[in-house]
């Protein structure tokens, strides 16, 4: 029975877009059959995060409007056969996808992979809604920061108020996925920590991913951080979430970046 | 510049984090105060726009909905305009 994820978090810049190419390679490398599905209307990125940019011929609305077939606008992955992407259109009408269309086709995404995830635009407009709409899990992405925690606060509302699950009285499971977490600067009062964004949010948390240059690195390459680098401190912190969304249960660790201090003594400042 | 000096801070900041933790709680508290919260408001609002459209032919500008927040209460007001 295939699972259709949200990747949310209200605020705009948390890491949805790398965790979503993260989570789908890491659950494609662990023998899943993964599409990504891109729902930033109009500021396509998860094509470039993947390295599939140039492939992109039809996308979401094209499928929608029934001017495309499903077949034709999934972009296979060159590395990873069974993890697939739906780019999402440049078109700047954000009204294009429609309800209906797109009902359709998550539920023919459903017959054709295990996982299904949404990587949501930022805000709470109707490209977010969408996003959510037909998920039966939510992965919300927290920056240990004033500003992303209460914007999370806000997107947990509305995974209760307007999704598909919430309209037939059942709920949405949900998981927090803590993003750019330092954990040096947490155990110095500079930054929220783990324990502070957990008890506010309540949530329970899928992962710790840790601020690292891995993930930009990787995303100048084009590859999903899990691919570029799977032994990264983000790498492993995204695969071991990725195995729990799997149902595996593995203690959840504060990953630290092992480069820190070699980083801040020649660069001047950490990863 | 002194070598050893990178090794070190030189004066530790005050700890804010404590402080973002506090403001946070009784934000968020607030917002998901009476009626529990913001994006259930907003929610209620788009419900209502919706349940009205489905009855008469209005243009969604009609509606105004608006929510007035107090201290004890708040109110929400529903104005629709009708055309003649
Ligand atoms: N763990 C991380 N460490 C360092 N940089 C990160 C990390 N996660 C995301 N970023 C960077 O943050 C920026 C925004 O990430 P992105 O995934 O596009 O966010 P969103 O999709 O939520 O807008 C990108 O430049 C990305 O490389
Ligand atoms: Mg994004």
């Amino acid at each position: 029975m295939a699972k259709v994820l949200v990747v949310t978090s209200g605020k705009g810049g948390v890491g949805k877009t790398t965790s979503t190419a993260a989570l789908g390679a890491a659950l494609a490398l662990n023998g899943q059959k993964v599409v990504v599905v891109d729902f930033d209307v109009g500021l396509r990125n998860l094509d470039l995060v993947m390295g599939a940019e140039r492939r992109v011929v039809y996308d979401l609305i094209n499928v929608a409007q029934g001017n495309a077939k499903l077949s034709q606008a999934l972009i296979r992955d060159k590395r990873l056969e069974n993890l697939a992407l739906l780019p999402a259109s440049q078109t700047r009408d954000k009204d294009a996808l429609s309800e209906k269309g797109l009902a359709r086709i998550i539920k023919e995404l459903r017959t054709l992979f295990d996982w299904v995830i949404c990587d949501s635009p930022a805000g709470i407009e109707r490209g977010a809604m969408m996003a959510m709409r037909h998920a039966d899990a939510a992965i919300i992405i927290t920056n240990p920061e004033v500003s992303s925690v209460r914007d999370s606060d806000r997107i947990i509302g509305l995974l209760d108020a307007k999704t598909e699950k919430a309209a037939k009285g059942e709920r949405v499971e949900k998981h927090l996925l803590i993003t750019r977490y330092d954990q040096a600067r947490a155990m110095r009062g500079e930054m929220l920590k783990k324990d502070d964004v957990l008890d506010i949010l309540s949530v329970p948390l899928l992962g710790i991913i840790p601020e690292s240059e891995q993930v930009l690195r990787a995303s100048n390459l084009g590859q999903p951080v899990t691919i570029a680098n799977p032994l990264s401190a983000p790498a492993r912190a995204y695969n071991d979430a990725a195995r729990r969304l799997m149902g595996d249960n593995l203690a959840i660790n504060v990953p630290l970046e092992r480069f820190n201090l070699l980083g801040r003594i020649f660069g001047g400042r950490a990863a | 510049m002194n070598f050893f000096g990178l090794f070190k801070r030189s004066d530790p900041l005050p700890a804010t984090a404590p402080v973002a933790r506090e403001r946070l709680q009784v934000l968020l508290a607030h917002e998901r105060g009476s009626p529990r919260n913001s994006s259930k408001m907003t929610a209620l609002k788009e419900d209502i726009i919706d349940a009205i459209a489905r009855h008469m032919l209005v243009k969604p500008e009609a509606v105004k909905v608006k929510i007035d927040r107090r201290a004890e209460v708040s109110i929400l007001r529903i104005a629709v305009d009708i055309p003649a």
